[in-house]
């Protein structure tokens, strides 16, 4: 569409308008990255420099922020911790979700409807606010204050976007390269797993990844039923009334980092998977 | 394996899951709402969390908030989706710039924009330099309520537009491009072209933008945390001030029912209002 509005020329782009246009997305781009310039100027500054007045607008490339925070009791754990939360979701959402994600793709059955429309419901609901009765159910388990007890939470958070993601991927491959497979006598699994899963597997990343930023981000439930195990936003969720500006803004700084870096790795889906989700 | 059984055991784990972590908490929930000291039904809990005195403010709070920032993201993401369709050079980079807050939980940005919002913070230390103010104010107190309402809503707006974008991005990209260039030979203006083509066709998206949008609005919690602390009492904070410092989860459970019923009853009426007509979806 774009293409050939502009090819035809017939876009009235005068130069007033244009400047409007470019100087509009210029300014948008700075509203998003100044913030986090901010943020990384406090990174990057030395304790005094943080707390003191008035604030240079270039860092000072010292890392004595960042050494506070690492040395900081607790921390680190609380970093394993997230980290450790994080894979655990991944892992196991893609191996819920991607099964049921080709199910979806490859099958028609009775009860279809009513599973998309259970998928479909997890996401209308405030689901955080669910850790509340799963800390009492935990504690008679076992499972409260565990990495493992936690990592569910996340991975129900995380599912409903891997089954619809997977969902989309395993729907753009035709069903004719599975057929063609099982012709030349393949089985089933055979053929899912030298034909099928190859092409998907950047896709299947991208969703990993994906249900590892759900979990890394997420701040209620991690605060509700973590209590010694503590994640990193539940840890500096817990410390925000007395922990000095210069731990807030490091920690709030590692929060930040592995976001830029994923969200570029998944950039290509991003909208395939939102594409999906909207029907 | 059969064909006929093989689906029902590839979406059988995700059906126990779910039934174990959200279904059945939901049904404790619940119950634990309802539920007094001695194990009989009642409504005490309800009575209770209304009838304390900081319900009212968190509950309007949350809903001005929500009120605030919703239509201020939703013509944001609208302008930034058409802004992006028209483009061809850099469309991948501004995407990306555009997205990052997408990937910055609630808490990074409530302490993103604390750097800003603080006493020794940015926006005193321009304002000074700009020689507006001799001595940096402190900003986020309980004597300047509008600056910290201001300061929330900010962050909320830089954090979550991304997501409304994503989805109208994504379905802008599904109206045929035949329809502009009609448009475009009978003369219809670019203005003209987004009220009448891109509009209504991106019902179904706007749908799923704004209830997703609306119910996270309700959700928030940590952006106020890192930012107002205590000075501006949202329902999400309440709930876990309940869970946390009043170890009432009775009460904890009784917010949390109506933080999700206010959730379903916003959802009925976007779902009412933006409704698709049947067969007229793309």
């Amino acid at each position: 569409m774009n293409k050939t509005l502009s090819s035809n020329g017939i876009r009235p782009v005068g130069s007033g308008a244009k400047l409007v246009y470019v100087s509009s997305v210029v300014l948008l781009c700075a509203w998003v990255i100044v913030p986090i310039y901010f943020l990384l100027i406090n990174t990057l500054s030395s304790p005094e420099t943080v707390n003191s007045f008035p604030k240079s607008f270039f860092p000072e490339f010292d890392f004595g922020s960042l050494q506070f925070f690492a040395e900081f009791s607790g921390m680190l754990t609380a970093l394993k911790n997230s980290i450790a939360v994080a894979f655990l979701t991944m892992i196991m959402s893609i191996l819920i979700g991607a099964p049921a994600g080709y199910a979806l793709s490859r099958f028609d059955f009775v009860g279809k409807n009513l599973f998309r429309l259970l998928i479909l419901l997890t996401r209308a609901f405030p689901l955080p606010l669910l850790a509340l009765p799963l800390a009492v159910m935990f504690i008679q388990t076992g499972l409260d204050d565990t990495v493992f007890g936690l990592s569910l939470v996340h991975t129900t958070l995380a599912i409903p976007f891997a089954v619809l993601i997977t969902f989309s991927l395993f729907s753009g491959i035709p069903l004719e390269l599975e057929e063609a497979a099982w012709t030349l006598g393949c089985t089933r699994l055979s053929a899912f797993r030298k034909v099928v899963l190859p092409l998907i597997l950047p896709g299947i990343t991208a969703s990993a990844i994906f249900a590892f930023v759900i979990s890394w981000n997420e701040v209620f439930a991690a605060a509700v039923l973590t209590i010694e195990n503590r994640t990193l936003t539940a840890f500096l969720l817990q410390n925000l009334g007395t922990s000095p500006l210069h731990l807030k803004f490091a920690g709030g700084f590692i929060l930040v980092v592995p976001a830029l870096i994923f969200i570029f790795a998944v950039r290509k889906y991003l909208f395939a998977m939102w594409g999906i989700a909207n029907r | 394996m059969n064909s006929r059984i093989l689906p029902y055991v590839l979406i059988l784990p995700v059906v126990v899951f779910l039934l174990a972590f959200f279904i059945y908490p939901f049904v404790l929930v619940s119950q634990q709402a309802f539920q007094g000291d001695d194990g009989g039904w009642t409504l005490s809990n309800f009575q209770d969390v209304i009838s304390y005195w900081k319900f009212p403010i968190s509950l309007k709070n949350t809903l001005l908030l929500a009120a605030a920032v919703v239509p201020i993201q939703l013509a944001l993401a609208l302008l930034m989706a058409t802004m992006v369709s028209r483009m061809n050079k850099g469309r991948d980079l501004i995407l990306y710039v555009w997205t990052i807050p997408l990937g910055i939980s609630d808490l990074a940005a409530g302490i993103i924009w604390l750097a800003i919002f603080e006493q020794s913070g940015f926006l005193n230390s321009m304002l000074s330099g700009l020689g507006l103010i001799e001595r940096p104010m402190n900003l986020l107190s309980y004597q300047s309520p509008l600056i910290v309402f201001t300061a929330i809503a900010l962050a909320e707006i830089w954090r979550a537009t991304a997501i409304m974008l994503v989805i109208l991005v994504a379905g802008i990209g599904l109206i045929p491009k035949e329809y502009y260039e009609a448009a475009d030979v009978f003369g219809a203006s670019k203005w003209k072209q987004f009220i009448r083509i891109t509009f209504p066709l991106l019902r179904p998206s706007l749908q799923t933008a704004l209830v997703l949008r609306v119910i996270l609005a309700f959700e928030i919690f940590a952006v106020v945390a890192a930012l107002g602390g205590t000075l501006f009492p949202v329902l999400m904070g309440e709930t876990y001030a309940y869970q946390f410092d009043l170890l009432n989860s009775g009460a904890a459970a009784a917010i949390a029912l109506i933080i999700l019923g206010i959730s379903i009853a916003f959802t009925i009426v976007i779902l009412r209002v933006l409704r698709v007509p049947k067969g007229a979806s793309i």
